[in-house]
């Protein structure tokens, strides 16, 4: 227990004391929010689906959280490269115990990037349908960051160092994310698209995340609930067991 | 007199390069025992063995009493290691290292403390104890990862070349201090290094390791008689031959400490 908390412990020190990377991380999400928020939110709402900072926010929030999920976990690799890692290993705790606080700590610092996104959001004039719905909104927020920490936790175990980085943000991050309907409603796609987005994970973060902030659904929070806890589980347990056979 | 460290036949295979050739030998408890040889003669990978981090490709290994393979939590629980490449968290003071190791070791919270301050002022880090390691030089750091291996009371500590890159004076503060850490905690000490001077000064006994098989066994003085040399470094280079090593294993190194630097 107590080494759960000092692994998420340390998470979150090393995040807020890295400002650079902190307002860094803004840039993406923001230059999303107000490229595409003003300059296609005309052509949506003169198609008639109301506007489109509404639509894109809980897009945006959930992209952030993406990002930063999968790099926390991937930050791995540089505890690895560094040398703190071993550290960890040779100590008498579990590889899952650890593999948990990272887990944790790095899905905390992802979902604090969330929330900054969201309060910009709010700052540009987007408002959430209900404040009842915001705890829903949270706990979307909560299992979107969980996922790709996980997911990014799984990749870092097999990679060696940071050079495949930008083949995994151009393949698998960028598709996860311009495939989830974050930037555009998945209603009446043709039928290939149609197809993958629905087999995207992320997908169902983002529909479960909307209807909580705006009230417009495809999936239905049942079935998003259930995708995103599966496949965080299933993340989970593959990063632990190849967590547990890296050696260094 | 007891094994603390047992090792029966061990080898270790990297895909079919052989980095350490069946090799066996056993340290008595309070015993300062020193693993010299050549740059890739294979003692880091021994040290990885016998402290659970890689598993031997053959043989057996005994740490305490423990299995490293099979009961690693208690293999684990019984030493401290300060490894040959860094391992400390730079974006964490010093004092933060120290309790996330605490914590990790499942160290009482009331010994913490008094522990905690002990070592800090031990290696002379007191007044640093706030700083962010990032701050630190190579020396400070070496002193701080020192403190840490001893936080948790191990019975033994493995010491994977601790001098390379420190100054003359930080060299022997920490053999005096190793020295004083086996007498009077009655700590086994296994430490690797480069430097025979320091092995003949400071180990009870030595083996020495080429190309993964070790090649003698003894107390400094043994050796010595053994080969009819003067010095245990004269005995080392009778035993080893003067040949140059191939420093794979550096040069492996220094590429990647490049690769770092270069993503910084
Ligand atoms: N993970 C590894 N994969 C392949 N070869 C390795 C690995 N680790 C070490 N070696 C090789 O094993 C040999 C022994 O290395 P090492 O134990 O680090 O030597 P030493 O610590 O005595 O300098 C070297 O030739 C090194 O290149
Ligand atoms: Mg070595």
């Amino acid at each position: 227990m107590s080494t759960i908390y000092i692994l998420w412990l340390r998470q979150l020190k090393r995040y807020s004391r890295s400002k650079a990377r902190m307002i860094g991380s803004l840039g993406q999400p923001l230059l999303f929010l107000v490229a595409l928020g003003y300059g296609f939110g005309p052509i949506y709402e003169k198609a008639g689906q109301g506007n489109y900072i509404d639509f894109i926010a809980p897009g945006v929030i959930a992209m952030s959280i993406l990002f930063t999920a999968v790099f926390s976990g991937i930050e791995i690799i540089w505890d690895r490269q560094f040398g703190f890692l071993k550290e960890t290993l040779v100590a008498p705790v579990s590889r899952t115990t650890i593999m948990i606080g990272r887990t944790l700590g790095g899905a905390t610092v992802a979902m604090i990037q969330g929330i900054i996104i969201f309060l910009i959001t709010l700052l540009i004039g987007f408002r959430p349908e209900s404040l009842a719905l915001l705890p829903v909104a949270f706990v979307f927020m909560a299992l979107i960051a969980i996922m790709f920490t996980a997911l990014g936790t799984a990749i870092a175990c097999v990679l060696e160092d940071m050079q495949a980085f930008p083949l995994i943000m151009n393949f698998l991050v960028m598709p996860l994310f311009f495939l989830s309907g974050a930037m555009f409603p998945l209603k009446d796609l043709p039928g290939p698209i149609a197809v993958l987005t629905r087999l995207d994970p992320m997908s169902y973060g983002v529909d479960g995340l909307r209807g909580a902030l705006i009230g417009m659904m495809e999936f239905g929070y049942a079935t998003d609930l259930a995708v995103l806890v599966i496949i965080s589980a299933i993340l989970l347990a593959i990063g632990s067991w190849l967590f547990s056979r890296i050696q260094v | 007199m007891t094994h603390i460290i047992e090792a029966h036949g061990v080898t270790k295979k990297f895909k079919d390069f052989t980095a350490v050739n069946n090799i066996s030998f056993t340290v008595n408890k309070g015993e300062i025992f020193a693993f010299l040889g050549p740059n890739g003669a294979g003692k880091t990978t021994t040290i990885k063995m016998l402290t659970t981090l890689l598993r031997p490709t053959e043989g057996k290994i005994k740490l305490d009493g423990h299995d490293p393979v099979h009961e690693q939590s208690d293999a684990r629980r019984s030493f401290g290691i300060v490894f040959q490449d860094p391992s400390l968290d730079d974006e964490l003071t010093a004092q933060e290292n120290m309790e996330l190791h605490a914590a990790l070791y499942s160290v009482p919270k009331d010994i913490r403390k008094t522990r905690l301050e002990e070592l800090l002022h031990f290696v002379d880090l007191w007044d640093r104890k706030n700083s962010l390691v990032k701050e630190f030089s190579g020396g400070m750091k070496r002193r701080l990862e020192i403190a840490r291996s001893l936080l948790h009371h191990p019975k033994i500590l493995f010491l994977d070349e601790p001098t390379i890159g420190l100054d003359p004076q930080t060299r022997n503060h920490l053999w005096d201090y190793v020295g004083k850490l086996n007498k009077e905690e009655g700590i086994t000490v296994f430490l690797t290094t480069h430097y025979m001077e320091e092995a003949d000064k400071v180990a009870h006994r030595v083996a020495i390791i080429d190309h993964g098989n070790i090649v003698a066994t003894g107390t400094p003085e043994e050796l010595k008689k053994q080969t009819e040399t003067k010095t245990l470094e004269e005995a080392f280079l009778k035993l080893t031959g003067n040949a140059i090593r191939d420093e794979g294993a550096n040069a492996m190194e220094g590429m990647r400490q490049a690769r770092k630097m270069w993503r910084r």
